[in-house]
């Protein structure tokens, strides 16, 4: 077969060419050794399976490899900088991966009764302290899965609040449009209509048209802070002060949190709720996706709304709230099985342990010296479309591409080849062309000057007109460009045995 | 601080090239009235070792269930995980990685999602799976809503033998979007009727197989009355390994699959994180949630992978998109799929097996030594006990105090129902022996004598 190497594998060096396991599977091959099964009449009530799953069959050897070889054509935060603003990817210990695995944690079964599981309610409790106090709020819901299921959940709570005091006439969400797209989606999936929050022209929120869209009619606020432009929404206390006025609620969208952890405290900010992306600011893997873990501090006004189960004191240790009575009376009701991400609480937990209350004041003064440097450093090749210091993450627009034939996509296609992560691209949707650069505290002087060096490089040679080899890049990655549209017109969403092979066959 | 590379000459040289005078020059635009002025009123930081002891202190004030005999279940098992799975779950490109939206530097996540698309599709029998979701209750959730954008409809059937917290969690979404659910009452014996309850505006029928109570049912009579009442079929399966034995819910006429993946490759880990499994048919597609993973070529004409579809997701379609779901549960799709990898053909089936004939050893030994009576008339690895009238939530925890996890008891998941209160949920898998079996029917025997 032709490859672009012109290997007679496909292979080149390192880089090898890796078959989908449906292409290597052999009828018969195992990679586990279980014992027979004994002979047992059957009690499945006649509703058997009768034919074939097709699954492929490999031994143990063959799949390391399939997964090894599958895991080389992945960039990852172990491999280098990985600037994705918004994103927060930073260092991931190695410690937190061993605490998770710890037996007596990583083998308790969810339903196990509380006298077995008093260490583990004993971790949540703690986690939920850490995560109020440096908060400064009452009350957090550990259960949500994720951050998008966390805006769910104070949401949800908003609403149950308003209804309990007989007000069934608020419909209306405000959300900036420089939100994440969950924010609208959340909304949605709550009931409510969206509608949006002016910006001013320094990137936050226009006080004073924000005040005129506040009504009756508004349930409550959603609003990101630090704000997704990577600014603190300097009138972030007057905006609280207002929908509470109006008789809303304030939903914080805590994604930003690890840029202020140890400085501010959103508890003195006037919110009502907020979710914490404990896979963002307290650095549990991201996992290629997933899995997250979203909990959600909640103000006094929220608390009884939270969902259930929850973990309190109990005269005899520690209790689980299941049932929605006692003080569990007034919640809004469940968000998944069983009680939450717990093997993320405990990497959480170990995170912020081992960091302590001034080793996350020190990262998040690092992370935000960190964006300011590559703000500072970069100034004058590229355009910042706010003045003024940036929090935790460094937002750029593409002005500094017109005329060049070059785009914000060729740019960051270009930085892989150089063996850096792109930041994010065209996001926020409020900036043109936008490129949002999270270096994270994580990130040492040398390795951000080196980020520095290249950007500035790409951005010159951008501006000197060689848009042809923008447009070639990457040349050096497993893959090249990916045809999206392809994927999205006729999409093949799982691998089926080829027809010809199988005409052959029969 | 191990984590953090800054000296503090660093630091100032940093602040120089920026131009300010320290670092509170940078939060400038917090408002002075709340700027922290000093750390917040928790511990200072820790080394390695000391967490390490703090972390298993919290530990060693739990039964694990690798240290007592368990038969726990309910929508959580305990299976043997072969350890390639745990050592290649934690190579840093898997580990440390974002979601694949640069395909280029991605493509061992995007390869695997693919494959896992393809198993999820294979094991239930249905043409297409999604990149998973949070986990089975999430899933169902999400499945009920997708049936009622696909049929036009508001009202879905839920069975009395879908597990109660999933359940829960479809009230909790009815309630916020305003659609209706009917609700059958919890069902030990399965017998209810619930084409019955299908009428020309019923969005979808929602079951359980095996089901909350551990029966197996064949549901192909219940889908023909779905369609041809223009409802849709949403079969949820909590036990994954079952579908090595039982008939798969694609054979079934299933138009949407919902389950939990958790016994493949994913630790109990008290509940979670765990892998929501979501299958439909390929009509269905743009109306799915969640990621979807799919074939393509690249600027050299060679095969690779991309997410796609994504215009039905919320970071494009914002408040119009089909579900609010940003994640997948990526890491545990991955050791889900390296298991069943593992596994092939012949060990999955192997497996459902073993975990049925496990199941029914228990089943006998336990009528027969214990004196506790088998509700089901079917099951696959886990059935549900009547205890004669003693309340399963004492007897669990007399068990317990026998450092045995013995069932979980209804109640806990069905509370203030006293007819269900002792109704005891036994599970065995190839995990339990024959002297875990022993111990459980004699500690059973003298509890509820």
């Amino acid at each position: 077969m032709s490859n672009p190497h012109g290997t007679i594998t496909g292979n080149r060096g390192l880089q090898l060419e890796e078959k989908l396991i449906f292409e290597q599977g052999v009828e018969g091959r195992c990679g586990v050794d279980l014992p027979d099964p004994p002979k047992v009449k059957s009690r499945m009530g006649g509703v058997e399976r009768r034919g074939p799953i097709g699954l492929p069959g490999l031994s143990e050897p063959q799949a390391i490899r399939h997964y090894t070889r599958l895991s080389q054509k992945n960039f990852a935060i172990d491999a280098g900088m990985y600037p994705l603003g918004s994103c927060t990817m930073k260092h991931n210990p190695r410690l937190n991966e061993k605490a998770v695995r710890m037996p007596g944690l990583g083998d308790l079964h969810p339903m196990q009764p509380v006298s077995t599981v008093q260490g583990a309610l004993a971790l949540i409790d703690t986690l939920a302290h850490w995560l109020k106090t440096l908060t400064g709020m009452p009350a957090v819901a550990m259960s949500p899965a994720a951050g998008a299921q966390g805006e769910l959940c104070g949401v949800m709570a908003i609403k149950a609040a308003h209804e309990a005091k007989g007000d069934h006439a608020r419909k209306v969400i405000l959300v900036p449009e420089s939100a994440h797209g969950t924010n609208p989606a959340t909304a949605a999936a709550c009931g409510y209509a969206v509608e949006a929050i002016p910006a001013n022209e320094r990137g936050r929120v226009d006080l004073d048209a924000f005040k005129k869209e506040l009504g009756p009619h508004v349930a409550g606020i959603m609003i990101t802070n630090p704000n997704t432009c990577g600014l603190f929404e300097n009138d972030i206390v007057e905006i609280g002060k207002a929908v509470h006025a109006a008789g809303g609620y304030f939903y914080c969208d805590g994604a930003n949190f690890n840029a202020i952890v140890g400085r501010v405290r959103p508890g003195d900010l006037g919110i009502d709720c907020m979710h914490i992306n404990l896979h963002k600011t307290f650095s549990t893997p991201h996992g290629g996706g997933g899995p997250g873990s979203g909990p959600v501090v909640l103000s006094a006004a929220l608390a009884p709304y939270a969902p259930l189960p929850f973990v309190v004191h109990g005269p005899n240790g520690f209790r689980l709230v299941e049932e929605a009575k006692g003080e569990g009376a007034k919640t809004f009701g469940r968000l998944k099985a069983f009680h939450g991400q717990m093997g993320m609480f405990v990497r959480a937990l170990a995170y912020m342990m081992s960091h302590g209350s001034d080793g996350m004041r020190q990262a998040s003064e690092d992370a935000v010296l960190n964006a300011n440097y590559v703000q500072a450093r970069l100034g004058e090749v590229m355009t910042a479309p706010f003045p003024g210091p940036c929090m935790h993450e460094a937002l750029f627009d593409d002005r500094f591409l017109n005329g060049s034939g070059v785009s914000t996509l060729d740019i960051a296609k270009a930085l892989i080849d150089e063996g850096f992560h792109p930041m994010t691209m065209y996001f926020p949707l409020v900036v043109h062309g936008a490129l949002l650069i999270e270096p994270t505290e994580s990130e040492t002087k040398e390795t951000l000057d080196q980020f520095i060096a290249v950007m500035r490089g790409l951005a010159e040679r951008a501006k000197k007109g060689d848009a042809d080899f923008f447009h070639h890049a990457p040349r050096l990655t497993p893959r090249r460009r990916l045809d999206e549209t392809l994927a999205a017109r006729k999409p093949v969403l799982r691998w089926r045995p080829a027809p010809t092979e199988r005409q052959a066959a029969e | 601080m191990r984590y953090l590379p800054h000296t503090d000459a660093d630091r100032r040289a940093m602040l120089q090239a920026i131009g300010v005078p320290s670092i509170d020059s940078l939060f400038r635009d917090v408002p002075e009235a709340v700027r922290l002025k000093q750390s917040v009123d928790l511990p200072p930081q820790q080394g390695e070792l000391e967490v390490e002891r703090a972390i298993a202190g919290f530990a060693a004030r739990n039964i694990g269930t690798s240290s007592a005999p368990s038969f726990l279940g309910a929508g959580a098992y305990r299976h043997h995980v072969p350890a390639a799975v745990d050592h290649l779950i934690q190579r840093g490109e898997f580990l440390t990685s974002y979601t694949p939206y640069q395909p280029e530097v991605s493509q061992g996540t995007l390869q695997y999602l693919f494959e896992f698309q393809t198993q999820v599709a294979l094991l239930t029998g249905m043409d297409v799976a999604n990149a998973s979701m949070y986990d089975g209750a999430s899933a169902t959730a999400e499945a009920v809503m997708m049936a009622n954008r696909v049929t036009r409809r508001e009202r879905a059937v839920v069975s009395g033998n879908l597990h109660p917290h999933y359940r829960e969690v479809v009230a909790t979404h009815a309630r916020y979007l305003g659609f209706a659910v009917d609700f059958l009452p919890p069902d030990p014996r399965a017998n209810e009727d619930l084409a019955a309850r299908i009428d020309d505006k019923t969005s979808c029928v929602v079951v359980q197989n095996p089901g909350f109570f551990g029966q197996v049912r064949d549901y192909t009579k219940l889908g023909e009355a779905c369609h041809a009442k223009g409802a849709l079929l949403i079969v949820v399966v909590n036990e994954i390994v079952s579908l090595g034995a039982v008939k798969p819910p694609g054979e079934m006429g299933a138009d949407i699959v919902a389950g939990e993946g958790q016994s493949l490759g994913v630790a109990l880990g008290y509940g979670g994180p765990y892998v929501g499994l979501f299958a439909t048919r390929d009509r269905f597609v743009r109306q799915m949630p969640g990621r979807l993973c799919g074939q393509t070529v690249d600027a050299d004409g060679q095969r690779g992978f991309v997410l796609t579809l994504s215009t039905r997701e919320q970071h494009i379609r914002r408040e119009k998109a089909t579900s609010n779901i940003c994640t997948n549960s990526g890491l545990c799709s991955l050791a889900f799929t390296i298991h069943l990898t593992l596994l092939g053909e012949t060990g999955f089936t192997r497996l459902a097996a073993l975990n049925h004939a496990k199941a029914a050893e228990l089943a006998d030994r336990l009528e027969k030594g214990a004196g506790v009576k088998v509700v089901n008339d079917s099951f696959f690895n886990e059935f549900t006990v009547s205890l004669n009238g003693k309340s399963a939530a004492e007897v669990a925890e007399k068990l317990a105090a026998k450092r045995i996890l013995g069932g979980v008891p209804v109640s806990r998941l069905y509370p203030g129902r006293p007819e269900l209160a002792d109704l005891l949920l036994v599970a065995a898998t190839e995990t339990n022996t024959g002297e875990d079996m022993t111990a459980l029917a004699a500690a059973l025997k003298e509890a509820v004598r």
